[in-house]
């Protein structure tokens, strides 16, 4: 008796499902081929489909070199930067809300933060420790770029926009430091901005434009913060898009050796 | 370069060894095929699979094989009523079940109907059978071509040799008139391209007997007759002449080996996903991001580190003047060095091997610069002195909680 109960409990809730996907409403978000999509049947033709109808298919072909899902050969690096560069996005949107670029109130609010916000803890460290590994993954996926020799034609210019995305990502965490106004982002950045001051010709303008003034004050926070969350992800966004469409251009992933 | 079929190569060494008059079997063992025995029959369907894709039976939908073979046979004029072949050249939808029942009356061409129609071959099988179709009635502009041609080889006035052609003389009868007709394909600057388009006033109905007979092979297997009075050994095909398959199909790249991306590329990349995140929420509840007191202008930490991806461009600011160690290393070799690299290095190949100084030369710079940030980091204290972590502790704020040596 109960192992019938149990099993007309699953028709009930297969039924459900099975009347969810036959409507309309999820006819209509899931194109043609879709893996969700009613009578899905894994073969090859729905196989292309699930790329080539999806909005992947502006990041990823239809089928990909043999050697080139080895995870032994990428390491996942390039995707792992740009996986991080989202997880930083949302966590940094989510700090967002709890900070205000000012002298006197950066540092109360990180320190209300960490103590007084749900969570706020975790999320705090998961974006700088995420920063720090973005830095890593994007440095290590050049190096690897590099010993594949996948910079030879006709991928020479895309390697030139990844060290554009290098130089991007060192100044996204470098201009994030500076804002938990303490003393470490406080110090760090007064000896970084310093480096900049070396640049001949221009070095003091350079540094000028780096601070907003002769040396790290409260503007200089806002012009960092500014930097931080919308002028440097908008470049960043736009070099990582020429990025991944010449990877495609390109002819795909390089290789094999 | 794409394998040459076995066949169109063992067509061309018979070509070569006509034309230099050498024994055949020489030329095969030029050319590195074994000269075992080939009848006549095996040539005959070789030549009319050269037109054809080599196995039709597993590539071509068998309505679509019903209905070239019936054009053909019209074309030929034989034994198939007109009626029987005009409702099988109506165009099917595309990948529509095999039907074979209009043609019935074909005896050759309706084979193995049990056998399912590959659904993405019609629209490449489309063509030929188009093309055979057309045979059926030589178009006029056609035959007047080839009666111009003939007029000119043989010096007789045309409209007494088009006369001739349109006065019911039976083509197809008789295979050995028109192998001596002079072709245009010939006399054409590019073989190549006539070879492609057959002229197909002539073309078809040179070949079709043959065709039909081999193709009956396939289903009521009688020996393959060559046509009567052909002398033994003789066949009654002409080569026209061997082309590169370049000319023909522009293979543009070579064929690689591929795997979908769904799943096998995109389920690899949501496991890295899942475990990078799973990794930085672990790290992060157990390592507390360093927050040290308020920011004091007049209280500089000594020593005063940058972050630690620049930390090794402060190392070198401490053996050189900042003009070298500050812009000329990091700027000039790093920034632009690493940007023209590709520019720079003209090796083509990508094989370790072959690049051992390029490879030298960048893992140089990957240790020298590992290096110079790990001294940084960790070997260097107070005044920016040396410092051994082991002694004199961590001053590095970052990394305070992640080591201790107590």
């Amino acid at each position: 008796m109960a192992n019938g109960d149990k099993t007309s409990l699953a028709d009930r809730v297969g039924e459900v499902g099975e009347r969810v996907r036959a409507s309309q409403a999820w006819e209509s978000i899931f194109r043609p081929g879709s893996p969700f999509k009613k009578g899905y049947t894994d073969s090859p033709r729905n196989r292309s489909y699930v790329i080539m109808n999806n909005v992947l298919y502006h990041l990823h072909p239809v089928k990909v070199k043999r050697h080139g899902v080895r995870l032994s050969y990428t390491l996942c690096l390039g995707g792992l930067s740009f996986f991080l560069f989202i997880l930083l996005t949302i966590t940094g949107i989510f700090l967002m809300f709890y900070y205000r670029p000012t002298a006197p109130a950066a540092y109360v609010d990180i320190e209300a933060l960490s103590t007084s916000v749900a969570f706020g803890s975790l999320v705090r460290n998961m974006h700088r420790w995420g920063a720090h590994l973005m830095v890593l993954t994007v440095f290590l996926h050049m190096s690897r770029v590099f010993y594949h020799g996948a910079y030879k034609p006709p991928r020479e210019f895309n390697w030139v926009v990844g060290v554009v995305l290098l130089l991007l990502t060192l100044l996204l965490s470098f201009t994030g430091y500076l804002l938990p106004w303490d003393q470490l982002a406080l110090w760090a950045v007064t000896v970084g901005t310093n480096m900049g001051g070396f640049v001949p010709v221009f070095g003091d303008q350079v540094k000028f434009v780096l601070l907003g003034g002769v040396e790290v004050t409260g503007a200089t926070l806002l012009r960092f913060y500014v930097a931080h969350v919308l002028f440097l992800p908008f470049i960043i966004v736009i070099f990582m898009a020429v990025h991944f469409w010449r990877v495609r251009k390109d002819g795909g992933i390089s290789g094999p050796l | 370069m794409p394998e040459i079929p076995e066949h169109l190569r063992r067509r061309s060494a018979e070509a070569r060894a006509k034309a230099l008059g050498v024994p055949r079997e020489q030329v095969l063992a030029e050319m590195g095929l074994a000269a075992e025995g080939e009848t006549p029959a095996e040539l005959i369907e070789e030549i009319t699979s050269a037109v054809q894709p080599a196995n039709p039976d597993t590539s071509i939908p068998e309505d679509l094989q019903a209905r070239e073979a019936a054009a053909r046979q019209s074309a030929v004029g034989d034994f198939v009523a007109k009626a029987a072949a005009t409702p099988a050249a109506k165009p099917t939808p595309a990948g529509a079940p095999a039907e074979p029942v209009p043609v019935v009356e074909v005896p050759a061409p309706v084979v193995e109907p049990e056998e399912p129609a590959p659904a993405a071959a019609p629209a490449a099988a489309a063509v030929p059978a188009a093309t055979a179709a057309s045979g059926s009635k030589i178009p006029e502009a056609l035959l007047r071509r080839s009666a111009e041609a003939k007029a000119k080889a043989t010096g007789r006035p045309v409209e007494e040799v088009l006369a001739e052609m349109t006065g019911g003389v039976p083509v197809a009868e008789e295979p050995a008139p028109v192998t001596e007709l002079p072709v245009p394909a010939v006399a054409e600057p590019a073989p190549a391209a006539a070879a492609a388009t057959p002229p197909t006033g002539e073309q078809p109905a040179a070949r079709a007997p043959d065709s039909t007979a081999g193709r009956t092979t396939t289903v009521t297997a009688p020996p393959i007759v060559p046509p009567v009075g052909t002398p033994e050994g003789v066949r009654p095909q002409r080569l026209l002449t061997v082309v590169r398959a370049r000319a023909i199909q522009q293979v543009k790249a070579e064929p690689t080996d591929k795997v979908s991306v769904w799943p096998h590329l995109l389920l690899i990349e949501f496991v890295a996903l899942l475990a990078v995140t799973a990794f930085l929420t672990v790290l992060s509840v157990i390592l507390q991001a360093p927050l040290l007191d308020l920011a004091n202008f007049n209280l500089t930490p000594n020593p005063s580190k940058a972050p630690w991806y620049f930390l090794g461009l402060q190392e070198l600011l401490s053996y050189f003047d900042p003009q070298i160690g500050g812009v000329t290393v990091p700027g000039i070799i790093g920034l632009l060095g690493l940007m023209t690299i590709p520019y720079v290095d003209r090796n083509p190949s990508t094989k370790p091997s072959d690049r051992k100084f390029a490879i030298m030369f960048f893992t140089f710079f990957l240790v020298a610069s590992a290096t110079l940030t790990i001294i940084g980091v960790l070997f260097r204290g107070p005044g920016f002195n040396f410092s051994y972590p082991w002694s004199d502790g961590i001053w590095f704020d970052d990394l305070k909680d992640w080591i201790s040596f107590e």
